[in-house]
């Protein structure tokens, strides 16, 4: 416990810090969502132009696109938090972890839900079996099942091992999952030839897309740090510092 | 040869030992006393490697258990609030099934000799289901007079035994200590052994 | 290593023998879900042929599914869990051996009644022949994966349908080469190669990380 970087694994030091972090954040995450929401609404260029039914529909590829990445990104954070927690027996990975949950499953659902309201005018159904969808249907099983499994168990523990094997072995079957998903024929992959290059984007959607995908992460490291020192406070409840911290909240208010 | 150093476990949230240390040398019989839910199980199992410690460590022969794994396991006999035996196998089925997998190849003669000297003699071929609490507990118990490990951890081995069984076992117990072995035990019944030549530790709750 | 494998083989064979009603519940399961598909979609031939192969799987997941809830669930109770946690044998042999019971009592039979289901879908001979190659290959990897399922949810409530939950989403590849086999298979036996190799190749890969994967499950919910 003495190197410089474990002296903030100890949930009695992270939670200040964590307190001073979470308003940065969410300033940050404030500006790159309304920049990006911006240029994608005014600064980009009409898609496909013309009378095309499309022309100002796939203006929600800013919101889609951003959720969907930071779905899969997140998932893959909550699953190096839960490795780390199972290797080095470090309690606040395991409540990073948990933490990431809830947001990454929000991300999911907004990801499906907007591709629903895009599907609508562009494929002429709400919901088409496309793969990068049913993809997305499946992260979201992982995740509710990750919260699921979580809240099941009453030894916080037990739970918090538990869910991070669980997370860990869905990490290892996604590849596989996705893949059969992408290919149910083994003989040739269709929907593989259908991935869009990223440069072939225009620049100013592209730009508004990663400004976009930015302004979500500062939002979940917003949302990820204020879970976690709920998460702190719950699991801690006994500790002295938390004691303290009730009375000093109590004289203040 | 069992040494614990610095031990600290939780369960769940809670607290409930820390910065535990002793060494029990051979021919030891450890006796664990402590108030309900002061974590005498816990101490039990962590002690044979089911409950991950917190902090600290267990060591056997110098060594820590987790490196040691079934090397460790292989020394150890471990007896806890579960019996540990089928309800559909006869008596003799569990026992042998107990032995194979402690790696010891038992004759049926044996076997037998086993569960009659714990007095289920008539017993040994019916579903243990069919056994009164007392009985599975004996056939549970019929494990020892088998085993050749030398490390015994038995929590609350004297519950629901009759007096003879209680005096039956107490005479093994003090047999393997006799004979140079170690037993970690938690009862609550005041039992002659346990206030002989017994260590005790106390966890205070 | 054999002797210690084979006797907790022999253990759960001979348990399931002196309890036979627990091994033909899943059989009948299986069928009756099967069996009900044509009454509710209705009993064309031509639909019939398109349904039957996802039908199977669909039904033989469930059938695996419903069965590995009581996977490890007996030997927790009685306290034979932890005893087998504690020899000094490698756990995830032990695992496997466990598995490997579970299958032959509820996987390999699913196997065996396949060509009767066959019939009910009016499949085609070589169709029935890949079903049986596909679920042969295919309901040990279930077994395989829904293990580790069971030893996360070991004595939880509600932990059959907890299950579901987190071990449905990890049967999807199996599901989709195993019922895409049947369908490519109406035509011959050669068209469904590449989808039974690949389920061979996740038979392979399951049985090298699932039991280990399991054998860490049990060592966490055990405590």
């Amino acid at each position: 416990m003495t190197k410089p970087w474990s002296r903030f694994a100890a949930p009695a030091s992270f939670y200040p810090l964590a307190g001073r972090l979470i308003p940065v954040f969410w300033v940050l995450a404030a500006a790159f969502i309304l920049i990006a929401l911006y240029w994608g609404f005014f600064q980009t260029p009409d898609q496909l132009g013309g009378s095309n039914a499309q022309k100002d529909y796939y203006r929600i590829i800013f919101i889609h696109v951003g959720t969907a990445w930071m779905s899969m990104w997140l998932y893959a954070v909550l699953v190096a938090w839960a490795a780390v927690g199972l290797v080095f027996k470090t309690r606040l990975s395991f409540m990073m972890a948990n933490a990431i949950a809830p947001t990454g499953a929000i991300f999911t659902f907004l990801a499906l839900w907007t591709g629903a309201i895009w599907g609508r005018p562009s494929w002429g159904t709400y919901w088409d079996w496309d793969p990068r969808l049913t993809s997305e249907l499946i992260l979201f099983f992982l995740y509710i099942g990750y919260i699921a499994l979580h809240s099941a168990i009453d030894d916080s523990r037990r739970a918090d091992r538990a869910a991070a094997l669980l997370a860990i072995v869905g990490l290892v079957m996604v590849p596989v999952i996705f893949w059969s998903i992408n290919c149910p024929d083994p003989n040739q992959c269709a929907a593989l030839h259908q991935r869009s290059g990223l440069g072939k984007v225009d620049g100013n959607i592209l730009f508004a897309m990663l400004t976009m995908t930015l302004g979500l992460w500062m939002y979940s490291f917003a949302t990820t740090l204020m879970r976690v020192r709920g998460i702190i406070l719950t699991r801690e409840a006994e500790a002295a510092w938390v004691q303290d911290l009730v009375r000093a909240q109590a004289r203040g208010s | 040869m069992l040494q614990v150093a610095k031990l600290e476990c939780r369960r769940g949230d809670r607290l409930l030992f820390c910065g535990l240390d002793f060494q029990i040398e051979a021919g030891t019989l450890l006796h664990v006393r402590g108030r309900n839910g002061s974590g005498k199980t816990t101490l039990l199992r962590t002690l044979c490697g089911l409950f991950t410690q917190d902090s600290g460590e267990v060591r056997w022969k110098g060594e820590s258990i987790r490196t040691l794994a079934e090397d460790f396991r292989r020394d150890l006999l471990y007896l806890g609030h579960l019996n540990g035996i089928k309800g559909d196998l006869t008596g003799v089925e569990n026992l042998r099934l107990a032995a194979t997998l402690d790696g010891d190849r038992v004759g049926r003669d044996a076997l037998w000799a086993a569960l009659g000297r714990l007095g289920l003699a008539g017993f040994e071929d019916l579903p243990t289901r069919m056994l009164s609490q007392g009985q599975k507990k004996r056939v549970a118990l019929a494990r020892l007079i088998l085993s050749r490990a030398p490390l015994w951890v038995l929590d609350e081995p004297f519950t629901a035994l009759d007096l003879d069984a209680v005096d039956l076992l107490q005479g093994l117990i003090a047999g393997h200590v006799a004979a140079g072995g170690l037993t970690v035990l938690t009862t609550h019944q005041a039992v002659p052994l346990t206030s002989g030549q017994a260590r005790h530790l106390d966890l205070g709750a | 290593m054999f002797t210690v494998f084979w006797s907790v083989l022999h253990r759960d064979l001979l348990l399931a023998m002196r309890r036979r009603t627990d091994v033909l519940t899943t059989l009948f399961f299986f069928v009756i879900v099967v069996s009900l598909f044509p009454l509710g979609v209705g009993t064309e031939r031509a639909v019939l042929r398109v349904l039957g192969p996802g039908v199977v799987w669909v039904a033989a997941l469930l059938a695996s599914m419903l069965a590995l809830e009581r996977l490890f669930a007996a030997d927790y109770e009685d306290g034979t869990l932890e005893q087998l946690l504690l020899t000094d044998q490698p756990l995830v042999l032990l695992t496997l051996a466990k598995v490997t019971a579970h299958w032959l009592l509820t996987g390999l039979p699913l196997v065996l009644i396949a060509p009767l289901v066959g019939m009910q879908y009016h499949l085609t001979d070589s169709s029935v022949a890949v079903m049986m190659l596909s679920l042969l290959l295919g309901t040990p990897v279930l077994s395989l994966i829904g293990a580790i399922g069971a030893a996360l949810t070991l004595g939880l409530r509600g932990g059959g349908i907890l299950l579901a939950l987190l071990i449905l989403p990890l049967y999807i590849p199996v599901l989709v080469y195993g019922a895409g086999a049947v369908t490519v298979g109406a035509a011959s036996l050669g068209e469904a190669q590449p989808y039974l190799t690949l389920l061979a190749a996740f038979l392979v890969a399951a049985l090298a990380l699932a039991p280990l994967a399991c054998a860490a499950a049990l060592r966490i919910s055990i405590e």
